[in-house]
């Protein structure tokens, strides 16, 4: 499957990330060189297979609903870019 | 000394030949020696390291250590290290200090290891040569041209170089065994859930998995008796009780069954490699292992498969890279939105962006069937081929790469040709087995592996089998001249 720009443009929007205009042929051709090679499991026949998310097919582990653990947030904090009264500060969302 | 084995560098500090502290002493100035040459530390965390020997000594004087106790080690920089730079080889967290401690960090510290620092290593692990590391590449000790392998490669070159007596890293496709394979050294990917992945940072989740790297099979053993067991801050992570993976290293081979996938000694496999497995065989035999054909007939699909499932999972897990909460932060956003996408764009290299968009793409509208439940089905396939195999034979024996370290900038330029690099190691991790590769022979004066998989939880019979051939080859005695 060859991706063209508007796909790459898409698909960047969607994982938030920025692509220069200068880079998206290069990278529309780098992801449709990797998704040529993916496609090699189209021509199996997989219909009476079930899928697998996880090795051993195993459900997800609960614990007891208590709480164990306790509040740091001022030391998570002191690696953010920017905090304020104990919230991390972004730009102005709503006007 | 310093290119001791940690079961030969525990006696000694039992015997009181040398100090935790002279020890670390010792590796700290090899370290400022080498590393500016090997670029195989990012961090080196010195003086926490010698209180950490101060500590091991006493402790050894009370008399209450463990085999690790005293021994210097070294940590891929993808584990979370309280209060030390955590950069996982990304621009993007260029300047993360981890808040706490991993899992394997913790337990190994409780066991006595004293950490060096933190190693150089593929950026969030995708890569199989070093190369994508914000840090620049990594030289394989052997030789200085060529790639040590990844994405644990600065693990890998540190102990091959004796800039450690041992490593942590982490294996999703191969990053544990392929380096292991380029720089000669024993490296074991464990069971799925066998290690926990708590402070860890995620690449794909169903397939990581942390290990030793390691001059011998018994290291690894010695290692992984501190790093295994259940952890409830990992739901993943099995609930198993204490296995002392040293217990068997001693047991006889006689009546092991051994396979040989079909599809991986085939003509297109490098003869010299073939011959070097052949010798190893050989050995295995005479020590009364027998050796049997098995088949792996959806092996071809495992890169395919494996480039659908992993992309997906680091495109969820790396979500979480912001701009907002920690690591890097774009300058002057013009809003949210410009933020995000700024601060990820800037902060990604090219290979995990790549990824990024591979992974979005799989799981966007449209798509997932075609591509997310059909790596799931194939994922099945893949793994009903080794439960079968594994009905006849114990352990399965084949390379562990194609070749052995090719030059840095050989590959980089062609991700696709990267990725088929680990055709022989991807099926493991998808099927969630235990893999290990450990020395089998030299070609053209570099080291090359062989990789032996089990059935699941068979890491203590994986370790024997490595441990019965070290002690009857010397392959993992071979050491670089650097």
């Amino acid at each position: 499957m060859a991706l063209d720009k508007n796909d790459v443009e898409k698909i960047a929007h969607l994982a938030r990330l920025q692509i220069n205009d200068s880079d998206i042929v290069e990278v529309a051709q780098r992801i449709s060189n990797i998704l040529g090679m993916i496609d090699q499991m189209q021509s199996v026949d997989t219909s009476a297979v079930s899928a697998m998310a996880h090795p051993f097919d195993a459900g997800q582990r609960l614990r007891a609903d208590q709480t164990t653990e306790t509040n740091q947030r001022d030391y998570y904090q002191k690696i953010a870019p920017a905090t304020q009264n104990g919230l991390y500060l972004v730009p102005k969302v709503i006007e | 000394m310093l290119s001791k084995t940690v079961a030969e560098l525990s006696g000694a500090l039992t015997r009181k030949e040398v100090s935790a502290r002279e020890l670390t002493q010792a590796y700290l100035d090899k370290i400022h020696q080498l590393n500016p040459a090997l670029n195989a530390y990012v961090t080196i965390t010195a003086e926490q390291a010698l209180a950490q020997a101060d500590a091991a000594d006493n402790r050894r004087a009370k008399g209450n250590a463990s085999p690790l106790t005293g021994i210097p080690i070294a940590h891929k920089d993808i584990f979370c290290t309280r209060g030390v730079l955590t950069a996982c080889g990304s621009h993007m967290l260029h300047n993360f200090i981890a808040p706490y401690d991993a899992t394997v960090v913790e337990r190994l510290e409780q066991a006595g290891a004293i950490m060096l620092g933190k190693t150089n290593m593929d950026e969030f692990a995708m890569g199989s040569s070093n190369e994508t590391s914000w840090f620049g590449p990594v030289r394989n000790p052997w030789d200085q041209a060529r790639v040590p392998g990844g994405s644990s490669g600065g693990s890998a070159a540190a102990v091959a170089a004796g800039l450690c007596a041992m490593a942590t890293g982490t294996d999703t496709g191969g990053s544990i065994r392929q380096p292991a394979s380029f720089c000669g050294l024993t490296g074991l990917k464990p069971t799925y859930g066998r290690v926990s992945r708590w402070g860890m940072i995620a690449f794909a989740s169903s397939l990581d998995q942390a290990g030793p790297l390691t001059r011998s099979a018994e290291d690894a053993a010695l290692m992984m008796n501190a790093i295994a067991g259940s952890d409830l801050r990992d739901s993943t992570c099995l609930e198993l009780g204490f296995e002392d993976f040293t217990a068997k290293l001693n047991q006889p081979l006689a009546g092991l069954r051994i396979g040989l996938p079909r599809e991986h000694f085939t003509k297109d496999l490098n003869p010299a490699v073939q011959t070097i497995l052949q010798n190893a065989i050989r050995t295995l035999e005479s020590l009364g292992a027998s050796f049997k054909e098995v088949s792996l007939p959806n092996n071809y699909l495992s890169v395919p498969a494996y480039y659908v499932i992993a992309p997906a999972e680091a495109s969820a897990n790396l979500s979480r890279f912001d701009g907002v909460r920690f690591g890097y932060r774009c300058e002057n956003p013009d809003n949210l939105e410009d933020l995000y996408k700024r601060s990820r764009g800037e902060g990604f290299g090219d290979e995990v962006k790549r990824r990024i968009m591979v992974g979005t793409y799989a799981l966007s509208a449209g798509y997932y069937d075609a591509y997310y439940i059909k790596a799931q089905k194939i994922r099945r396939l893949i793994k009903q081929d080794f439960d079968l195999a594994f009905n006849d034979v114990d352990l399965i024996l084949g390379p562990t790469s194609p070749h052995t370290a090719f030059k840095l900038g050989e590959k980089v330029s062609d991700p696709v040709t990267m990725y088929l690099e680990d055709i022989y190691t991807i099926a493991v991790n998808l099927a969630g087995l235990p893999g290990m590769s450990l020395p089998a022979g030299m070609l053209n004066g570099l080291p090359i592996g062989m990789q032996l998989v089990g059935p699941s939880l068979s890491e203590s019979r994986l370790l024997n089998v490595a441990h019965q051939f070290q002690m009857n080859t010397d392959w993992h005695s071979q050491r670089p001249e650097v």
